[in-house]
């Protein structure tokens, strides 16, 4: 087997793995998604993109682009308005509604090799992509900034002349590359030192990389004579889409109506927007519905990617192999507008341990590359990288097995953060423990083959996971199944999680609660489908409007048995009389009978749970270094995690098989490749390169079961952390594997030859 | 734009004709002007097979063929490997092993998988990584999608044995 899973089951339904509700339209090629979308008399949208990383644009002509044939609208940043600084919390990124509006469309500069300057609409694909070449457009070109040691240079170019360092929540003078600067503290960092017996410090580079999903991006806008715009698109979050649509298109929310379809993959990267308000302007200026997909660069050029950082990480352990301070210096490209993910990186940096010392200096610093978005557990994996490599170092200096070290040193309950938080019930210590007694731990790592040389490494991390709003409507059918009704966009399988929780609730089986995903005016408020908060927290909407259901349906039970409500209890799919248990009727009889005993029965319930139990994550990677090449092929890999409580195991170890292979691509290959212009030179996916299935070997899965106080099943978002932990696991493995520590992501053959004193 | 080229054709066993410019890619075709849609664009370039397609037999990416070159062609896509009242086993072992998330790659691996098991009934673990090489899927990992199609053919292999 693949995978176990620990902890019992007192569950009916939660704990198994039913087929997924959408499954079989996704396997007959019948699912739409947003690229599929298409209406009458519509038109299709292409956009110029900038060939510069950084130039002030001086003119756009779009004359001569206006008259070739097909041509309907073309659009600038002119056409949308103009929007003060706003600041709008997205789910799982803050962002300035200002510089969304001026990265969909560029106003004065372009950021970024790719930035987007112009639109077109025209009747064919291929006529709107040929007067988008007929835009001319004059650029003063200037000095690109690529690295943040580069923007922090005394002499950089400055991105934004406006922008001024906001430096621990205030506002400062001086014009800089630095966005904000923030930091964390506990305890006494310089007298944890002085009581250390050891110290490591060491510097890292990790690359700028993509989350990758495999569906470009998508939208069909239509707007309406009574200035109100419907938006087709895949997204993580219809609400999302609308606000941001509204917000930047000056509108009411109510005035944009978002239909999102099967989505494919987002991973973070399908929250913030880039064509949808486009194609709705691109809509209104013509009058026709809008379509716009986006090829495989464009979504390389201009969308996500994940920070690319500089790390400084210093620990100082005593001699009986106890923590006792820890320094972090955080810099992270925030791409060409403020707002990286350097916040969740302070917050998850040391996370895993209980550490009495500690500092963290976080940088959120502007770069001529796209604006950087969220990539599951955003900002963790960099951070991750850098710690558990120099633990590493600490477990070989102090001679103590680094899972043991970890148990020594391992955040538990009651443990507070440097950023605050105190832990309630955590399963680290249970991860370290069930990666101990795996067998894959003990395991011999076999003879490498002539020139090559094998390792085995480990490593742990922690994502926090958000809690947020969500709404869930339950209708009664007829025929005694139910409908639950959503408003999370399912990336993953949350429908099956979602509703097996309600049928849990029900008594039904999974397959009797029909999942449907809904648009912006068939359901309440819902937040992102991110930040691991699907099943915790639209799962806890659909557990209180399955009581909500159940308890109608009690009410009309009774009515139909002519007792009082609380006379009848529920099991089984049976009301019966508590007082009287042969009378009796079952859930499909009192279904059936609704529009006698009072009409449709729909259950529906909101929640906003104030807290969510974190993920921990230990995982052992076993790799073969080829000592000529430098290429490292990971052969071996067990991802161990505290789940909470897995309501459909496979989609749970599908979440860690995945976000493993992530990690491990993040790890090797996976780089955003510049010239000395700023100029991407691998926006594809032969040469952008991820993990394909021959990269890999099978992935292990231990699911550990460590229930979060605040969810009744126990459930902690499983999706982001299993990111976290691969590339310092692969790390730790190659350095027993070559004997070099790697300070630099990817480990790709040219950066591990380099490393080793090769080339 | 160019003058439009009739094509005849045979998709999922009926035989269809279109007509298109001829810089229009077959994947264009099925999606925009017969709404196949089940075929995927992920690259336009051939590097993630969700357009697999089976075409005389070969596994082609659709998005690397011109929409002329089917003239004449048999073509398979993801909307016509189950029989109209079952699925194929590799779709349906794909749903038991939950070897699809997001499911935006799955029609082009279910493609690919069936001329894999059309070509190797018995396929190695390693036979199966290598033939899907030219399939990217960003959300498994691979793990269950592999398992899928062992399970798959040994389901294909004990229907053939009865």
């Amino acid at each position: 087997m693949s995978s176990e899973t620990s902890g019992s089951n007192g569950y009916k339904v939660i704990g198994t793995r039913p087929i997924r509700h959408d499954g079989v339209d996704k396997v007959i090629g019948r699912a739409v998604y947003g690229q599929d979308v298409s209406l009458p008399g519509m038109l299709h949208g292409a956009i110029l993109r900038s060939p510069h990383a950084h130039a002030t644009i001086k003119s756009i002509d779009t004359s001569e682009a206006e008259a070739h044939p097909g041509v309907k609208a073309i659009i600038t940043a002119r056409d949308l308005p103009a929007l003060a600084d706003q600041l709008s919390d997205l789910g799982e990124n803050v962002v300035n509604l200002r510089d969304v509006s001026t990265n969909i469309l560029a106003a004065g500069k372009a950021l970024y090799h790719g930035h987007a300057i112009a639109a077109v609409a025209a009747t064919t694909l291929n006529a709107a992509q040929e007067a988008v070449q007929k835009i001319k457009v004059e650029y003063e070109v200037q000095q690109p900034v690529l690295s943040v040691q580069d923007a922090l240079a005394p002499d950089a170019p400055l991105l934004n002349p406006e922008n001024k360092t906001k430096s621990l929540g205030e506002d400062t003078e001086e014009p800089s590359n630095i966005a904000s600067y923030y930091q964390h503290k506990k305890g006494d960092i310089d007298k944890g030192f002085e009581d250390a017996d050891v110290i490591f410090e060491r510097e890292f580079d990790t690359a700028t990389v993509h989350q990758g999903y495999i569906e470009p991006h998508n939208v069909v806008a239509q707007w309406n004579a009574d200035e109100s715009v419907i938006i087709w698109c895949s997204t993580q979050g219809s609400f999302t889409v609308q606000s941001q649509v509204a917000d930047l298109l000056n509108m009411p929310v109510s005035r944009v109506r978002v239909i999102p379809t099967e989505i494919g993959g987002g991973f973070g990267g399908k929250v913030q927007v880039y064509i949808k308000p486009v194609a709705a302007v691109l809509s209104k200026h013509t009058g026709r519905p809008v379509r716009m997909v986006m090829d495989r660069h464009e979504v390389f050029q201009a969308t996500g990617p994940a920070p690319g950082s500089n790390i400084k990480i210093k620990l100082g352990a005593t001699n009986d192999g106890k923590l006792v301070a820890a320094y972090a210096y955080l810099a992270y490209e925030a791409g060409g507008f403020a707002g990286s993910v350097v916040g969740a990186a302070g917050t998850c940096v040391f996370a895993c341990y209980d550490i009495p010392n500690v500092q963290i200096d976080g940088y959120d610093i502007l770069c001529n590359k796209p604006k950087t978005s969220a990539y599951r557990a955003p900002g963790a994996t960099n951070a991750t990288f850098c710690t558990e490599a120099v633990i590493d170092e600490i477990c070989e200096k102090l001679e103590i097995d680094p899972l043991e070290f970890r148990k020594r040193n391992g955040a538990k309950e009651g443990v507070s953060r440097a950023d605050g938080p105190t832990y309630d019930r955590i399963g680290y210590i249970e991860t370290l423990e069930a990666a101990l007694a795996h067998e894959h731990y003990s395991a011999p790592l076999g003879d490498a083959p002539e020139g090559k040389a094998r390792g085995r490494g480990v490593a742990s991390g922690f994502w926090m996971n958000f809690a947020g709003q969500s709404a869930v409507n339950i209708n009664v059918n007829g025929d005694g199944t139910v409908t639950l009704v959503e408003g999370s966009t399912d990336i993953g399988g949350t429908r099956a999680s979602i509703a097996m929780q309600a049928a849990e609730v029900l008594h039904l089986e999974a397959e009797e609660v029909r999942p449907l995903v809904v648009d912006t005016e068939a359901i309440g408020f819902t937040e992102v489908t991110g930040g691991s908060r699907t099943t915790f927290a639209t799962g806890l909407a659909a557990i209180e409007a399955a009581k909500d259901t159940l308890n109608k349906m009690k009410e009309r039970a009774a009515k139909m048995l002519e007792v009082e409500a609380d006379d009848i209890e529920y099991s089984n799919k049976v009301f019966s009389c508590k007082s009287n248990p042969e009378k009796k009727h079952t859930f499909q009889e009192v279904a059936e009978k609704t529009g006698q005993t009072g009409g449709p029965v729909v259950g529906s319930a909101t929640t906003s749970p104030p807290s969510h139990g974190p993920a921990m994550a230990t995982h052992i990677a076993d790799v073969e270094l080829d000592l000529e090449t430098g290429k490292v092929d990971v052969i071996r890999y067990t991802a161990v995690q505290d789940v909470g409580k897995a309501i459909h195991p496979s989609y749970v170890e599908g979440q860690l098989q995945g976000g493993a292979a992530q990690g491990i691509g993040w790890a090797l290959s996976e780089e955003y490749v510049y010239d000395d212009e700023g100029h991407l030179l691998n926006s594809s996916f032969l040469d952008y390169r991820m993990m394909t299935s021959l990269d890999l070997p099978m992935i292990d899965t231990v699911l550990v079961e460590v229930p979060a106080a605040d969810h009744p099943y126990g459930v902690r978002g499983v999706g982001e952390v299993p990111i976290v932990p691969p590339p310092a696991a692969v790390a730790n493995a190659l350095y027993r594997a070559a004997g070099v520590r790697m300070e630099k992501l990817p480990m790709s053959p040219k950066n591990v030859l380099e490393a080793m004193g090769k080339i | 734009m160019s003058k439009k080229i009739h094509v005849q054709t045979t998709i999922n066993g009926e035989e269809i004709d279109f007509l298109c410019e001829p810089r229009n890619s077959l994947l264009e075709v099925l999606r925009d002007n017969l709404k196949l849609t089940g075929s995927k664009e992920g690259c336009n370039n051939g590097n993630c097979g969700a357009c697999n397609v089976i075409m005389d037999g070969r596994l082609v990416n659709a998005c690397c063929v011109l929409g002329v070159e089917a003239e004449g062609a048999d073509i398979t896509t993801i909307e016509g490997i189950a029989e109209p009242d079952c699925l194929h086993p590799v779709q349906q072992c794909f749903l038991e092993d939950a070897a699809l998330q997001c499911g935006v790659c799955t029609p082009g691996f279910i493609v690919s998988a069936k001329a894999l098991l059309d070509s190797n009934p018995d396929p190695s673990e390693y036979d199966i990584r290598y033939w899907f090489a030219g399939n990217l899927c960003r959300c498994t990992g691979y793990d269950k999608i592999v398992r899928a199609v062992q399970h798959a053919a040994e389901r294909k292999r004990e229907t053939a044995d009865v």
